[in-house]
């Protein structure tokens, strides 16, 4: 085997471009780069964190790589085999997705016994008595009683409800496994059950997340590694545990340095009247640099490319900060 | 169902429209058994006798028959064509709208085009071209008014698809492996099926109205069969000599589409999720006020105090104490932090404090809300419509929410300062301008100019917090006014705010459950629990020394930046629903160091006075 086929996911120049309706007399326009060709690897086991403000492009990217979304071009593959976007079964047994708002991503008219058994059925053609085997077994490796199972959605409160939708991803058994904001929409208390018993699940099944949040230290506190996204690029990935504490891109210094912390004088970090850049009309070269004090000739000119900046760390950058 | 029927029959003019077409069922379902005579018997010798003649209860008709008999025959006829045409239009028009709303793009564009020029004909032009074209009988008619009425359906149906469509749940069950048609049968259909149902209740009665009118002009049932239409077209030769031949159908049809529309409408009213908490009526301007104890007089601390407050919500035979007995004062250019879960009532709290809680439900039970010495609770409501956005102001969490989608911002922020004083529009207009400059909006002339959904969430915040400084108010209440935004939109939002207060000595009560934020701007913060305050005090204090173990675990919760992979705090179980509180501490299911005294009954906020906690066993004495 070799080290490609090792890898439990592998992106390779996956782009989104958005069409945009012309005008009136229908003048074509460019559409809008959600996503900008972004390769990576997930190694099988690990949990990639993936962080980003708004509009950066991660649900994009997350709903392309489970295949709710065509991709404009690049190419996935999962295990060393590639995925196309004709079969949706074919994701479902392989990659699964947990949705940031619980209680909308189940079916309100619905019991909790007949969203599980969708992808039992679905994906796995299981008969009645195996389906109700293999959801007690799944409702027991994420603390649910098995009487929640008549019940209907809006009976439960939002961290139960986060767990029901762990376990509808669960039992489709895939190997790699999305979380899109999955705990942003829980109370602080409720949010760190949720954290652990996913880490529970991870070391029992042996899965491979993807992380995505906006929240800093929740990422920094499950991950492996943290890719940085913005304006629809990797400006940075590397180690969780030294990518912000000694940031290579300026972005992902702001990033670390806005989110607020106990103990350390209020100061906003940045000038006050930056704004993002326009998805219409993107600017030239680096798109940070408009709010980027590092920013220079060079950086208005050539978009940077990711590059190598130690042993695991990689930053799209003219001017990298030191250590 | 039960608690459906009972909504349902608690509009007593659904009950009527539901007796009353009960009655006429129960009459038509059972015509064959009634001893009626042959409805299509002539008898020419008897035409046109009058009601309440030997043999003929109603009389007869131009050609002796019994307009009894007719009458119920007819019913029977009219009936069934006008809800076979319903349930053939809701079918069609349902299954046309739900398919182009879950297609979308262009298939949508193209089904829903050509329901568009379906509607664009006169309903009656296009009723009778179709049976023009099919030729006159009862099956026609019915044909032609279930495919006048399918747009109806195809359009109201689409939409509330357009809106399931994009939800997550149907994207979670692609995921499982549905396909289309399963997605639509399984999961978009038993959604929008009360939406259909209401649809056949509102148009059923007009249905039949139309299969009449087609009747009446001949277009529907053939002589001899009777149906209402038909009946009321007959008849209408002899109008002026024998009326009752007209009176009767005429009378018949108005009672059934009278009973259908009262029960539909019923039926809407008890389906529609917005009126199923049985808040029938419009909210109060204030929150209703209904002090059980004697309102608190103790001498007021700050500018803004809170005494004893307790604000309630009476949904039916439940009491949610959503506030409860909450004490808290603000002074000139300090920031109080009030730091919960949610529904712990730090937003009931904020909301309660001139009136905002909407009334039904909610309810003022006690206590007293002191601005400048004077209680804001007992006031008339024009002084308080005076002090609201005037010396007391509010910044949202959602500024797409509570900002008019459809106007510009320059002409919203004019009208929050002309509500409050008499200045031209020029001036207002001067104002806002101002305002957005001590906002830092860059570009504040073009900026005025712009909608809402025009501007970036950071800039929309930043309107909403010139518009909260309209009218230099003296109190900035803001309900986790940062949530919605980026990290680095937050830290700028957070400074401007901590800048606003030291320049003009704003008292602001700002309402997060973010322990950093609390840290960054507050001086002093009162955590909540179940709709109290477990714990007061100086924020550096409390951060560093929690007394209430609830503090003490929910900051130990909070990750922070720089600790590395690690396993994170959790509080075990949930927070306790506030109708159905616990005596004593109603943390203490959750508590590791509760004991039995802790259940045993009410306990005091108590301390220094500088630094107070609601417990008997706490971490540190304060």
């Amino acid at each position: 085997m070799t080290a490609q086929t090792m890898t439990a996911l592998t992106v390779t120049g996956l782009s989104k471009t958005f069409p945009v309706s012309g005008g009136l007399l229908g003048r074509a326009r460019p559409g809008v780069r959600a996503v900008r060709p972004v390769s990576f690897a997930v190694e099988p086991g690990e949990t990639l964190g993936i962080v980003g403000e708004s509009g950066c492009g991660k649900s994009t990217l997350a709903r392309m790589l489970v295949g709710l979304l065509p991709p404009s071009g690049g190419s996935i593959e999962i295990a060393g085999k590639a995925l196309d976007t004709a079969d949706p079964a074919a994701f479902g047994r392989r990659i699964q997705y947990v949705f940031q708002d619980p209680i909308s991503s189940l079916n309100p008219r619905k019991t909790i016994r007949q969203i599980m058994e969708a992808p039992l059925k679905l994906l796995h053609g299981m008969d009645r008595a195996a389906r109700a085997a293999r959801i007690a077994e799944i409702f027991a490796s994420v603390n649910l009683r098995e009487e929640f199972l008549d019940r209907y959605p809006h009976e439960f409160s939002g961290g139960q409800a986060q767990r029901i939708g762990i376990a509808r991803a669960l039992a489709a058994a895939p190997g790699i496994i999305i979380l899109d904001e999955p705990v942003s929409a829980l109370d602080v208390s409720v949010q760190a059950q949720v954290l652990n018993l996913l880490a529970g699940l991870k070391r029992d099944f042996g899965l491979t997340y993807l992380f995505i949040s906006h929240d800093l230290a929740v990422v920094e506190a499950v991950s492996d590694r943290v890719m940085v996204l913005y304006f629809g690029a990797v400006v940075e990935i590397g180690r969780a545990a030294e990518i912000f504490t000694s940031p290579k891109h300026p972005y992902t210094r702001l990033l670390a340095e806005s989110a607020p912390v106990v103990g350390r004088a209020l100061a906003a970090p940045e000038q006050k009247d930056s704004e993002l850049p326009d998805p219409l009309d993107p600017p030239r070269g680096c798109a940070f640099a408009g709010r980027c004090i590092r920013a220079s000739a060079v950086c208005r000119e050539t978009d940077p490319p990711l590059e190598k900046m130690g042993d695991t760390r990689f930053a799209a950058c003219h001017h990298p900060l030191e250590d | 169902m039960t608690a459906f029927l009972r909504l349902l029959f608690r509009n007593r003019l659904a009950a009527l429209g539901a007796a009353v077409l009960a009655l006429i069922l129960a009459l038509v379902i059972l015509a064959p058994l009634l001893p009626l005579p042959d409805p299509d018997a002539t008898a020419t010798a008897e035409r046109f006798a009058r009601p309440f003649s030997p043999g003929h209860l109603l009389g007869t008709d131009h050609l002796g028959r019994d307009l009894l008999a007719r009458l119920v025959h007819g019913t029977r006829m009219s009936l069934a064509i006008g809800l076979a045409a319903a349930l053939a239009a809701a079918v069609l028009g349902s299954a046309i709208g739900i398919v182009a709303g879950y297609a979308g793009g262009r298939t949508d564009n193209i089904i829903m085009r050509a329901i568009d020029m379906l509607m664009a004909f006169p309903y009656i032009l296009l009723a009778l071209a179709i049976v023009a074209a099919l030729g006159p009988g009862l099956l026609n008619a019915l044909i032609a008014v279930a495919a006048v009425n399918i747009p109806f359906f195809a359009r109201n149906i689409r939409g509330i698809t357009v809106g399931l469509a994009g939800r997550e749940f149907i994207d979670a069950a692609r995921l499982a492996g549905m396909g289309h048609g399963r997605i639509i049968l399984s999961e978009l259909l038993p959604n929008v099926l009360p939406v259909i149902v209401i649809g056949v209740s509102t148009t059923v009665g007009w249905m039949i109205l139309e299969t009449a009118g087609l009747s009446f002009l001949g277009l529907g049932s053939q002589p001899p069969q009777a149906d209402l239409g038909s009946m009321l077209g007959e008849a209408r030769a002899a109008l002026i000599t024998a009326p009752h031949t007209s009176v009767v159908p005429g009378l018949m049809i108005f009672l059934i589409v009278m009973s259908i529309n009262l029960l539909g409408d019923g039926v809407r009213d008890a389906l529609d999720p917005r009126l199923k908490s049985g808040a029938l009526s419009r909210p109060r301007a204030t929150t209703r006020v209904d002090r059980k104890g004697p309102v608190p007089d103790a001498p007021a601390k700050g500018l803004l105090d809170l005494q004893s407050l307790e604000t309630q919500f009476h949904v039916g035979p439940r009491v949610y104490r959503a506030v409860n007995q909450v004490s808290l004062h603000v002074g000139r250019g300090e920031c109080l932090g009030i730091i919960g879960e949610s529904g712990s009532g730090k937003s009931v709290t904020a909301l309660s404090v001139t009136g905002l809680v909407a009334s039904p439900p909610g309810v003022v039970t006690g206590g007293a809300v002191r601005y400048e010495g004077e209680d804001l609770l007992g006031m008339p409501y024009g002084r308080l419509r005076a002090i609201r956005g005037e010396k007391i102001a509010y910044i949202f969490q959602d500024p797409l929410a509570t900002l008019h989608p459809l106007y510009r911002i320059g002409a919203q922020m004019a009208e929050a300062i002309q509500v409050h004083h008499r200045v031209g529009a020029k001036e207002a207009e001067g104002r806002a301008l101002e305002l957005l400059r001590a906002v830092r909006i860059p570009n504040p002339e073009s900026r005025l100019r712009n909608y809402p959904h025009e501007m970036s969430g950071g800039m929309r915040q930043r309107v909403g917090i010139a518009m909260a400084l309209a009218n230099d108010p003296e109190v900035l209440i803001a309900d986790e006014p940062t949530t919605a935004l980026d990290v680095t939109v937050q830290a700028q939002i957070l400074a401007l705010l901590d800048e606003l207060r030291r320049e003009r000595g704003l008292a602001i009560v700002f309402i997060t459950h973010d322990f950093g934020v609390v840290a960054q701007l507050c001086d002093r913060v009162a955590v909540m629990y179940a709709g109290r305050i477990v714990e007061q005090g100086p924020t550096a204090e409390i951060l560093a020394r929690p007394a209430h173990p609830y503090t003490a675990r929910l900051i130990a919760c909070v990750p922070e930046l720089g600790g590395g992979k690690r396993e994170l705090a959790a509080i075990p179980g949930l927070p306790p629903v506030v109708d159905k509180l616990p005596p004593g501490c109603a943390f203490a299911p959750r508590c590791d160091r509760a004991r039995p005294d802790c259940r045993a009954g009410e306990i005091a906020l108590a301390g220094s006075g500088r630094h107070d906690v609601r417990c008997l066993h706490p971490e540190v004495t304060p």
